[in-house]
Formats: structure tokens, C-alpha cells, sequence
């Protein structure tokens, strides 16, 4: 007997309006491990994580968490849920405090003891944030930001964390600090996690498998290994 | 020094010429089409000659000049500034309240009258603070709320004999599902549109009082509402207690303090709690809000009713007071007088909108002196404001802090 999957896309279809951004998406999620996607720009990455969160509804095809369909629910109860995604450009809450954006990150639960305490926690996972904890968000530097909104993202206590590109616009260096965050909070605190990203290589080497998603469609689907050495690949993502 | 004033004098003569420009046509051109040229130089070499002194003062300071002079100043405006921070605020909390609870005795009746407005737009303004300032809704269709209140208490008054105090809970009744409905199918719009939208439900509102000659008696509007009815106890024959109608414009002042004291806590509490911190979410990024769980419709109605419950308080001693409503007192001129106050005094800041209000209703007040001038003088005022603090006249401290990290 198979375990069943925490996250699956079956045949699902969505868009903005008469754009059709999705046409088909297939994809399973086990416990605890992490898949990555990779694609172009305008493959239809982001848009898998919006409907996955419901934020784009899915026009055809299910979105199935623990099992139970979830496209058909309302975007708010899944953090709940245990599902939270970390959206593309962090978007954080500019003017608001970071112990504020925190606070908003745990803004469905009500154990207050608890959530000071998560806080602390988060400020001895990211000590810079500890720092500045009453500075606004948007005075942060693009990597504090990320991992802001990683942070407030973690304050949901998520069973899966969706990913949506954390590199962008980030230095090599800081990239990097990110990608071992993202390993560190899936070994230590078991999150399933669904990774974006357009750059391949630093996605399949932190994931254990991959999806590419090439203009609203699963073309390739591999252990994230095999795609690294797989020739197309290597072609059309790592610029050999 | 003359260095500093080569870099400014061009600035300053095309300055100077085009408000010569802007005035001749405003001051200059008469009704019956004679042109003279009198009065507007006469109004133009004042204001030359102060804004003259002025700018030699500013070279001077500038250029260093002034130091001997402005250093001991700053001195002592810094300290006082330290002094000032080191009282607790409740100090200045009861500073205020005690003017307030006194200013009746020594203005007269016209200074009443003017403070009983300024009390009741400071409601209103309050209230367009949660749509505006915290859940970052524009709303230009604020007044017809404060007009459902009126209404409300006006029909009920002069038809049903209701008396104030119980009609007070209804106007906010009313105006509350009034928001409702408006906002149910316009709150699903974002930004610029529901702007639009919510100028075009504020007007339906108004257009409906205007034109339902049975409900509202369209543009004659309604006349005769009661005034404010409490009951005193009286000793004489045993205990009983009797009806008084308030005419007097001193109490009436006192019941308009305690509904903008009211209305300051209600919005503070708001503010500090998790439902403003949900509308500030939703300020900052929506979507984001949305995927942390914060249920945005919901949150975004509320705020849109409890808005209109302020507006709809007030409107209710708007009508009391005045003893007669039309649907002329809430035309779009208002919401943009009220959204006015809100701007300038600072978004989301509860002192700030107190301030933008007196600003705003004080001030043309003082210049009616000035008769036609007055207007002119007003909008000159505000474009100065929003040069020099263009976060408001007392910006919200930061938005977003809350007790928890003050103590911290």
C-alpha cells in the first residue's frame, strides 16, 4: 500500500479570464519531501501555487490536501488547514511592523502565550529580524524580506509551505542563506514543501523531485537528480 | 548671503508673477464684465511684501546668519519638546477634556455652535478613519450614511413620536444595514473602482431622499424634529421623574463631547485589537491578507458597517440639532469635506483627525472676516499643509504598533 499524497493536482485548468494559464496540471506531493517546479517565465508556475491557495479558482480538475478536495473552499481556511504559501515578490506588509507582520502571519490562531513564544522562535531562526522587530516592513533589505515572509509564513505552523520563487531578485549569497533555511525547516520540522523557482539547478539540487511546467502543461516529471543530468534540461534551464 | 538669494530670487519672481496671474481674474474681473486692476495689486503687493520678508529671513537663516539667534531657540523648543514627552498622556488626555468640559461657559452662542459641528464631524471623521485610514477603503459615498442617520431619527421623530434616545440605536441601526447593503456588492471591487462605486451608491442614497416624496418629503425635507428629550429626576411630590426637552445648546454641546469621546475610544480599541489588525492587513496587501487567513470580505464589510454606525450617530444628532434635515445637507461636497479632514489631519491617527477637523471647519470660520476672500485663503492653507506634512498634520505614530510592542 502507497502513502497517500499531502498535495495533488488532478487534470486542473484555470486562467485569467479568457487566458488559459493552466491546461492540465497533474502533480502529487508526498509527506515531507520537497518538489520543486521549474519553467519559464510565464509557464504558469505561479499560477499553479494561486489556485492551489484558491486565490484563482480552478475552472476544471480537483485540487485534493490530506485527501479532501479543496478547490471548492474559500482561500482563508486554509492556512487552518496547515497549507500556506509564501507568494511570489514576499510581499510583506510594508508599513507594518515586522513583529506585526509576524503577528498577521498567526493571525487565525488565538493562543496568544504561544504565539509570543513562536515569535521569539522565529527571532532566533532569523536573529536579523530579532533586531529589527519594530522597524517596517518595507524599510527591510529584499533578503530580510524574504525571510520575513518565510517567518510569517512558518507562524501559520504549516504542514505544506508553497514557495513562490524566494531567489528573486536576491544576491547569490543571500540565495543561498535562503536555500539552507528552506532544507533546515523541512528536516527539522518535517514541512512538505512546493518549491517554484526559474533558477533550476539551486531548486533540483535543494528538492527531491521535480516537475517542469512548460506554457500551462507538466512536460517532464523526474527525481530531481535525473532531471540535473537530464541533457534537455540542462539545455534548456542551465544554459548549456 | 547673496549667494543663498541668487539661487532663490528666479524661483521666487515666477512665483510672484503667476500669482498675480491667478489673482487678477479672481479679484480683478466683476460680474458685470468691467475689468480693474486695482484691488488685485493692491492684495498682491501685501502678500509681495510679506512673502518678501519672509524669504529675506529665510536667506539670512539659511546662510547661517541667524546662529547667535536661532541656536538658543532650538535650545529651548528641544527641551520643551522633552518636557513635553515626559508627562504622561493622560495629562494631555485631561488637559483636553477639562478645555472641552469648560469651553461652553466662556464662548458664546455662536462658539457653541461651531464646536457642537466641529464634535460631530470629528464623529464622522472617525468613522471614515476605519474605512479609509485603517482598512485602506476608499469611500466617497461617506455622507449618505450620516444622512440615513439623520433620516432615520427625523422620520421616526416627526411619524412615531419616538424620542431621541431611542431612536439614537436605530439611526445606527439602519445606517449600519444600509452600509451593508451598499457594501455587499461594491466591496468586491479594489481600489480606484470601488472609489466609483461608492460615489455612485452615495449619491443613489441621496437621489432616493430626494425623490420619495411619502418617506422623506423630497427636497422640502422634514421639519419639525424634536430636540433631545432626559429625564430629571424631581423630589417634589415623592420621587418622579420628568420629560425635558434640551433646548439649550450648552447641554446639547455636552451630549455631541460625549458622543465624539465615545466615538475616540470605540476607534482606538478598534485599532489596538485583532480586527485592526485584520483591516490593516488588508490595507497592506489584500492577497497576502487572504492567504494568511484573514477572511478580507468580511473584514472589509465590517469595516464599511461600522463606519457607517459613526456616521449614522452622528447623523442623528446632526438632526436633532438642527431640528430640520434635506437631503441638501449630504451632497458629495460633504464627503469630500469630511475626507478632507481625514487626510489632512493624518490617516489612521485618532489626534490627527481631531486637529484636520478643527482645522477645517474652524478655519473658514476665523476668515469669515475676509468675506471673498475666505475661500481662497482656506485652499491656500491646505496646499501649505500638504507641503509641510504631507503625511497629515499629526501622522499616525507608526502605523501598526500596538501595545504589546511598546511595552517590549
Amino acid at each position: 500500500m502507497s502513502i497517500q499524497p499531502i498535495l495533488e493536482l488532478k487534470d486542473v485548468h484555470s486562467g485569467y479570464g479568457s487566458i488559459k494559464a493552466l491546461k492540465g496540471i497533474s502533480l502529487k506531493v508526498m509527506p515531507g519531501e520537497i518538489v520543486a517546479i521549474i519553467g519559464a517565465n510565464g509557464a504558469g508556475k505561479s499560477t499553479t501555487l494561486m489556485t492551489i491557495c484558491g486565490i484563482i479558482k480552478a475552472e476544471k480538475g480537483e485540487v485534493l490536501y490530506q485527501g479532501k478536495v479543496i478547490n471548492k473552499i474559500s482561500p482563508e481556511k486554509l492556512p487552518v488547514m496547515g497549507l500556506c504559501q509564501v507568494p511570489e515578490g514576499r510581499r510583506i506588509f510594508p508599513r507594518l511592523s515586522v513583529m506585526e507582520n509576524l503577528r498577521l502571519g498567526a493571525f487565525y490562531r488565538d493562543d496568544t502565550d504561544q504565539i509570543m513564544k513562536d515569535i521569539q522562535h522565529s527571532y532566533e531562526m532569523f536573529p536579523i529580524l530579532g533586531e529589527r522587530k519594530n522597524q517596517q516592513g518595507g524599510t527591510l533589505s529584499g533578503g530580510e524580506q524574504q525571510m520575513l515572509a518565510i517567518a510569517r509564513a512558518l507562524m501559520i505552523k504549516p504542514k505544506v509551505l508553497l514557495l513562490d520563487e524566494p531567489s528573486l531578485g536576491l544576491a547569490p549569497i543571500i540565495v543561498q542563506q535562503i536555500f539552507d533555511i528552506i532544507a533546515q525547516i523541512n528536516k527539522k520540522e518535517g514541512t512538505t514543501i512546493l518549491l517554484v523557482e526559474q533558477n533550476a539547478n539551486l531548486a533540483l539540487q535543494a528538492a527531491s523531485r521535480g516537475y517542469v511546467v512548460e506554457t500551462g502543461e507538466i512536460t517532464l516529471e523526474d527525481e530531481a537528480q535525473s532531471l540535473l543530468s537530464n541533457p534537455k534540461i540542462r539545455e534548456a534551464y542551465l544554459g548549456e | 548671503m547673496i549667494q543663498e538669494f541668487k539661487k532663490v530670487w528666479k524661483q521666487y519672481t515666477i512665483g510672484m508673477l503667476w500669482l498675480l496671474g491667478l489673482l487678477w481674474p479672481m479679484l480683478g474681473i466683476h460680474p458685470d464684465g468691467t475689468m480693474t486692476f486695482q484691488t488685485t495689486f493692491t492684495v498682491w503687493t501685501y502678500i509681495l511684501a510679506g512673502s518678501f520678508v519672509c524669504l529675506i529671513i529665510y536667506v539670512i537663516k539659511v546662510s547661517g546668519s541667524l546662529k547667535f539667534f536661532a541656536d538658543p531657540i532650538s535650545r529651548a523648543a528641544g527641551n520643551l519638546k522633552t518636557t513635553s514627552t515626559a508627562l504622561p498622556t493622560w495629562t494631555w488626555l485631561a488637559a483636553g477634556l477639562i478645555v472641552a468640559l469648560i469651553y461652553p461657559q466662556f464662548a458664546g452662542r455662536y462658539g457653541t455652535d461651531v464646536a457642537i459641528s466641529v464634535l460631530l464631524y470629528i464623529c464622522l471623521g472617525l468613522g471614515l478613519n476605519v474605512v479609509v485610514g485603517l482598512a485602506g477603503m476608499l469611500d466617497l459615498g461617506y455622507i449618505a450614511f450620516y444622512g440615513v442617520g439623520a433620516y432615520t431619527y427625523a422620520i421616526l421623530n416627526t411619524t412615531y413620536g419616538l424620542g431621541f434616545w431611542i431612536c439614537l440605536p436605530m439611526s445606527a441601526f439602519f445606517a449600519c444595514i444600509a452600509g451593508c447593503i451598499v457594501g455587499y456588492p461594491t466591496l468586491r471591487m479594489r481600489g480606484d473602482y470601488l472609489a466609483i462605486v461608492t460615489l455612485g451608491f452615495g449619491e443613489i442614497i441621496r437621489i432616493i431622499l430626494n425623490n420619495w416624496m411619502e418617506l422623506t418629503n423630497g427636497p422640502n425635507g422634514i421639519l419639525g424634529i424634536k430636540p433631545i428629550g432626559i429625564f430629571l429626576p424631581i423630589f417634589e411630590n415623592g420621587f418622579t421623574f420628568e420629560h425635558f426637552w434640551m433646548k439649550k445648546l450648552q447641554l446639547f454641546y455636552y451630549f455631541a463631547l460625549g458622543l465624539a469621546i465615545v466615538a475616540a475610544i470605540c476607534v482606538y480599541r478598534l485599532n489596538f485589537s485583532r480586527v485592526g489588525r485584520a483591516w490593516e492587513s488588508i490595507r497592506e496587501d489584500e492577497t497576502t491578507a487572504e492567504l494568511m487567513g484573514v477572511n478580507t470580505f468580511i473584514y472589509k464589510l465590517l469595516a464599511y458597517a461600522m463606519g457607517a454606525i459613526f456616521a449614522g450617530l452622528a447623523g442623528a444628532f446632526f438632526a436633532a440639532r438642527m431640528r430640520f434635515v434635506s437631503p441638501e445637507s449630504f451632497t458629495f461636497l460633504e464627503s469630500a469635506m469630511v475626507l478632507c479632514m481625514v487626510v489632512l489631519g493624518g490617516m489612521g491617527s485618532i489626534p490627527g483627525i481631531i486637529l484636520g477637523v478643527a482645522a477645517l471647519i474652524a478655519l473658514p470660520e476665523v476668515f469669515r472676516e475676509f468675506e471673498s476672500y475666505r475661500m481662497l485663503v482656506f485652499g491656500a492653507t491646505m496646499v501649505i499643509m500638504m507641503l509641510f506634512r504631507p503625511a497629515g498634520l499629526i501622522p499616525a505614530k507608526r502605523v501598526g504598533t500596538r501595545s504589546e510592542e511598546r511595552e517590549g
